[in-house]
């Protein structure tokens, strides 16, 4: 079976800068992978890569099995049409450090947006299922709340639900906890760790190293724009081979 | 070790304070108001303002006419200048190169053009293009249209007002949408929104909380501008008619005047109420401040709990 992403020698610069150098890595169907590492090593860089905010410059990036931001035909590869990439990102969810909620919305018509206008989806169908995912997060209450009104913990978990309403088969979370207030961050993890127990294809880049050891079955360590460690969470955590892991982790455990 | 008893035995009473004093501000009132009543007692008693005839003209058959031609231009060139705007700052930010550099040349023309030289232009274009031809360049031609033979000055006083007004709505929805946060676009984008939807359901409405306030000055301002048309020349507007229609053949300039300020100020009012709601509606979830309907809600669930809890 192949796996959900597969990235294979991946580069990313911005002009003279080279963000990413090559990055080999995969992430089995129904894996959470956590990606770690000091600011400015390529995590969120790497994780916009997969679902197509930023266009890769080398390498091949896939998931599940098809190529994403260009079109291999022959030895050629063309870019493809934003209509393309569009119908590429439906399926890969995303959170975001900052939520980036619709403000303009309640918490219910920020769910039901993608679906109905994206998808196609009948209004009274999309309501019906984010209503359940607001119960699934816990937000049930506050479906007729803006997101102004609520905490970040809230908002987050509104995020959350409104990537799943469109029933990804992939979630990127980018920093999702790094924008809260420490008493919030576990009411979002919660979230998550249920998500990945329910089977959900994950990558996490994250901070909370208790959340990569307990959830996560691939811990994978980035500097400087390569992995420079990777492998079951609780070995790495527990026995960092490399001097820069090791730098790494004794300053954030 | 002090242990804070937290139990609400009974509420403390509800501070009444003695609120603080402005003398000055009712020194000030008590001036400008002397000011004003003897401006007004002035304008009551000077016999040069003809109130008599300022009476006899405010709803003169002709001045009405003026009024309703000048909100005609007013709305018909604001709504094209609207619809223009919003897709000339979309052209300036979309990635296509073409779109962008037309949207430039519009606003360098007409933004660095004075209005009333426009409007000149727009009443000698039936003698520049006297005719207009459609068809097959020197082949055939299927349409035909005689420019000179047609009265159009009202047509063309509201494109010339339109066309200049677009090029600065343009500047006012761009800067409108620079002012939502770029998270706001790469959400819509990861959700699988093209660049198209993106903009029409999730930036230009938050948008268009900073772009109401200067539309609403942009509308006054057009109101005012509308008296600008003469130079096409077009007639029919309202100063037009009470300066150089009834002034001219009456000599009686200043109650004319008076007419066509008071006629002015009552259409910019009616405009600034409009203005207040729209502005309220585009503001919701702007901010952490509950709405009247949910207040309402928590105290009811408050009482509720409360009420539980006896």
């Amino acid at each position: 079976m192949t796996p959900m992403v597969q990235a294979q020698e991946v580069c990313k610069s911005f002009g003279a800068l080279h963000v990413l150098k090559g990055i080999t890595l995969e992430v089995g169907r129904g894996e959470v992978m956590c990606m770690v590492g000091p600011s400015g090593s390529g995590k969120s860089t790497f994780l916009r890569c997969i679902n197509h905010l930023e266009q890769v410059n080398a390498g091949r990036l896939y998931v599940d099995g098809d190529l994403i931001g260009y079109r291999e035909a022959g030895a050629k590869l063309h870019e493809i049409s934003p209509r393309v990439a569009a119908k590429q990102r439906r399926d890969i969810g995303m959170v975001f450090q900052h939520f980036n909620l619709f403000p303009h919305r309640t918490a219910l018509e920020n769910l039901i947006e993608a679906p109905i206008h994206v998808k196609g989806v009948k209004k009274a169908d999309a309501v019906a299922r984010a209503k359940d995912l607001l119960d699934q997060v816990g937000m049930a209450e506050k479906a007729t709340a803006y997101p102004a009104q609520l905490s970040g913990g809230q908002q987050q978990r509104v995020a959350i639900a409104r990537a799943l309403a469109m029933n990804p088969k992939l979630m990127l979370f980018d920093e999702p906890t790094s924008a809260l207030d420490p008493e919030l961050v576990g009411e979002v993890l919660e979230v998550m760790k249920k998500l990945a127990q329910e089977g959900m294809t994950m990558v996490v880049v994250t901070h909370e190293m208790g959340f990569a050891r307990e959830v996560a079955n691939k811990l994978v360590f980035m500097d400087g724009g390569v992995v420079v460690e990777s492998g079951p969470p609780r070995e790495v955590l527990a026995n960092p081979k490399h001097e820069r892991t090791k730098a790494f982790l004794s300053k954030v455990l | 070790m002090t242990v804070v008893d937290s139990s609400p035995s009974t509420s403390p009473a509800a501070i009444d304070a003695v609120p603080l004093r402005h003398p000055w501000r009712w020194v000030a009132a008590v001036v400008i108001v002397i000011l004003v009543v003897l401006f007004l007692y002035g304008m009551a008693t000077n016999p040069a303002y003809r109130w008599n005839i300022f009476a006899e003209y405010l709803f003169n058959d002709r001045i009405l006419f003026g009024v309703w031609n000048t909100l005609q231009l007013t709305v018909y060139s604001m709504v094209l200048a609207i619809v223009l705007g919003v897709v000339l700052a979309v052209m300036r930010l979309s990635p296509n190169p073409v779109f962008r550099s037309v949207s430039w040349v519009f606003l360098w023309i007409f933004r660095g053009t004075p209005i009333y030289v426009q409007l000149a232009f727009w009443g000698l274009i039936p003698t520049i293009y006297a005719n207009i031809q459609l068809g097959v360049p020197f082949g055939p031609s299927f349409f035909h249209l005689n420019l000179q033979a047609l009265s159009i000055p009202f047509i063309l006083a509201m494109l010339g007002l339109a066309l200049n007004e677009a090029a600065y709505m343009a500047e006012i929805i761009r800067a409108g949408i620079s002012s939502v946060p770029e998270g706001q676009s790469e959400a819509s984008t990861a959700l699988g929104m093209s660049w198209g939807m993106t903009m029409r359901r999730t930036v230009l409405p938050q948008a268009m909380r900073v772009i109401i306030p200067p539309t609403g000055n942009e509308v006054i301002s057009m109101l005012k501008t509308t008296s600008l048309v003469t130079a096409v020349p077009y007639a029919f507007d309202l100063y037009s008619i009470a300066t150089r229609e009834i002034a001219a053949r009456t000599f009686e300039p200043v109650p004319l005047a008076l007419v066509a300020v008071a006629w002015y100020l009552l259409m910019t009012s009616i405009l600034m109420v409009g203005q207040y709601y729209l502005e309220r509606y585009y503001s919701r979830g702007a901010s952490r401040k509950l709405t009247t309907k949910q207040l309402e809600a928590l105290a009811k669930a408050q009482q509720i709990g409360e009420a539980g809890h006896v």
